[in-house]
């Protein structure tokens, strides 16, 4: 896609019509694929994002156990097909520091001194991809750890802020991260206000800086609701079928 | 003292001092170690510099080739960041391709020279869609005792700076080499500030040892006017945001002392 000669228009609105501080649609499911332990699908805007847990269960390669927790292993891919030109299906340096990051803004949540010797593995899929990917993978592999059942103080949710035609933008789509000053994605544990991701590439100053946290805060809050709805959806559904 | 394993005396000894805002070095919680720069020590390098943070020691070798400019901009030269964390740095260091910290060092070192702009890329432009210059920036871990974020960039920086770049003119398109150099053109200077929280305190260039106890990372980059042109949060612990706002604040203040060690030979 060729830049575009403005992000937003007369009336302040961006390309795809949202005011400043708006989310894109967005869409949950959890436990969806039949083989994993814990899985969950996520549309936001035209991000379609699919993730899975396998695990806690036995570590291989075997050294790699440890004695006291369970080991955290995460891996952010892009699908062939999900951009405009196919991306290579080998793992990129992009997508190798997406998947460290990315674990490591899920690692706070999870009470991994519960199953020692064990791992979980996170596989995130990103099947279409229209900016904040990596946001839309946390918030959906949170999702999927909580489906596997397994304890953790807090979803985890995440969501990008950023600056584009000099007025910062909550939820930012390609064209806007490509093309706009900044970028800053965020992910938090609403519950217990913990900042547990956070990147920032572009220029901002450090007032637009605090107003661009906030904002994304903000975003991480409104998702986190779509959230807990998406996980409360699937045991209603299970409830009337065994009413049934 | 070869092993990098920190017994759990010293670590609780480390994080029970910083609650105190102490530190087991004697060291201020915002202060860093002693820092020296030495620029241009690799003559066959266009550019080069060597930092070292305390005990932490990072080479950065900058060459220049000429190369296909990428499609989506023709008219721009192309920045290449990548860092080496050589096995002779650290008995825990493989040899073998890049892992993800160092794919992580390089993106960071890259994101702050490429968001500042501090290599001016268009004007390394030979011809365009089809020839410009491809500056190539190595990170070379020599020694590693914590921080090689700050140390890498810092580094990164200075090699920038004293890069020079061959004449040339055009002759039936080919390049031909004149005698004499120019300074590449450097922009911007964006510094790496980083911080580790241990025992929910901020400290700023956490040492090796620091780093085994540290809960998580923050490193901020702000370029020579005090915008911030980079972050990355790393470790598996969280930040809370009146401590990410503090980090902001101390890193430009930071970045700004560091930025006056650079030196231009």
């Amino acid at each position: 896609m060729s830049k575009p000669e403005k992000l937003l228009d007369k009336k302040g609105l961006r390309l795809d019509g949202r005011k400043l501080d708006e989310l894109r649609p967005i869409k949950m499911e959890v436990g969806i694929l039949a083989n994993a332990d814990g899985s969950a699908y996520l549309e936001q805007g035209r991000n379609k994002v699919l993730a899975a847990v396998y695990g806690p269960k036995e570590v291989h390669p075997k050294h790699l156990a440890l004695p006291d927790r369970a080991i955290l292993r995460c891996r952010y891919h892009m699908a062939p097909f999900s951009v405009e030109e196919r991306k290579s299906p080998a793992p990129s340096r992009r997508e190798i520091e997406l998947s460290k990051v990315i674990r490591d803004a899920l690692e706070p949540a999870v009470f991994l001194e519960y199953y020692p010797r064990t791992s979980i593995d996170i596989f995130i899929e990103i099947l279409q991809a229209d900016g904040g990917t990596r946001c839309a993978g946390i918030t959906t592999a949170a999702l999927a750890l909580a489906d596997a059942g397994i304890p953790m103080r807090d979803l985890v949710v995440a969501c990008a802020a950023g600056k584009a035609d000099g007025k910062l933008i909550l939820d930012l789509m390609d064209l806007e991260d490509k093309y706009g000053e900044a970028d800053v994605p965020l992910a938090m544990m609403p519950g217990i206000n913990a900042v547990t991701l956070l990147q920032m590439d572009g220029s901002l100053t450090l007032e637009e800086f605090e107003k661009a946290i906030e904002m994304a805060m903000e975003g991480c809050r409104k998702i986190y609701e779509v959230q807990k709805e998406a996980l409360k959806a699937k045991y209603v559904t299970v409830k009337e079928e065994t009413e049934e | 003292m070869i092993s990098s394993i920190v017994s759990k005396v010293k670590q609780k000894r480390i994080a029970q001092l910083v609650a105190k805002g102490k530190r087991l070095d004697g060291r201020a919680l915002m202060e860093y170690r002693e820092i020296k720069i030495e620029p241009s020590i690799i003559e066959r390098a266009e550019g080069s510099a060597q930092v070292h943070i305390g005990k932490t020691q990072v080479l950065v070798g900058v060459k220049i080739e000429t190369g296909e400019p990428f499609p989506d901009i023709p008219d721009q030269g192309v920045l290449t960041v990548n860092a080496e964390l050589v096995p002779l740095a650290s008995p825990t260091f493989e040899p073998g391709p890049p892992n993800e910290d160092a794919i992580e060092l390089a993106r960071i070192v890259d994101r702050g020279i490429r968001e500042s702009k501090a290599i001016a890329l268009e004007e390394l432009c030979i011809q365009p869609g089809k020839k410009v210059f491809i500056v190539f920036v190595d990170v070379y871990v020599l020694n590693h005792d914590g921080n090689l974020i700050d140390a890498s960039a810092l580094a990164a920086l200075t090699a920038l700076v004293n890069t020079k770049m061959f004449n040339y003119e055009m002759k039936n398109d080919e390049i031909v080499k004149k005698p004499g150099y120019k300074p590449l053109p450097v922009r911007n200077y964006p510094v790496a500030v980083t911080f580790a929280k241990i025992n929910d305190k901020l400290v700023v260039d956490p040492w090796l040892e620091e780093e085994h106890v540290m809960d998580a990372r923050l490193t901020i980059t702000t370029d020579k006017d005090g915008k911030i042109c980079s972050i990355q949060k790393g470790g598996s612990g969280y930040f809370t945001t009146q401590q990410i706002l503090e980090a902001a604040k101390i890193a430009k203040e930071k970045a700004a002392e560091l930025r006056k060690l650079v030196v231009k030979t």
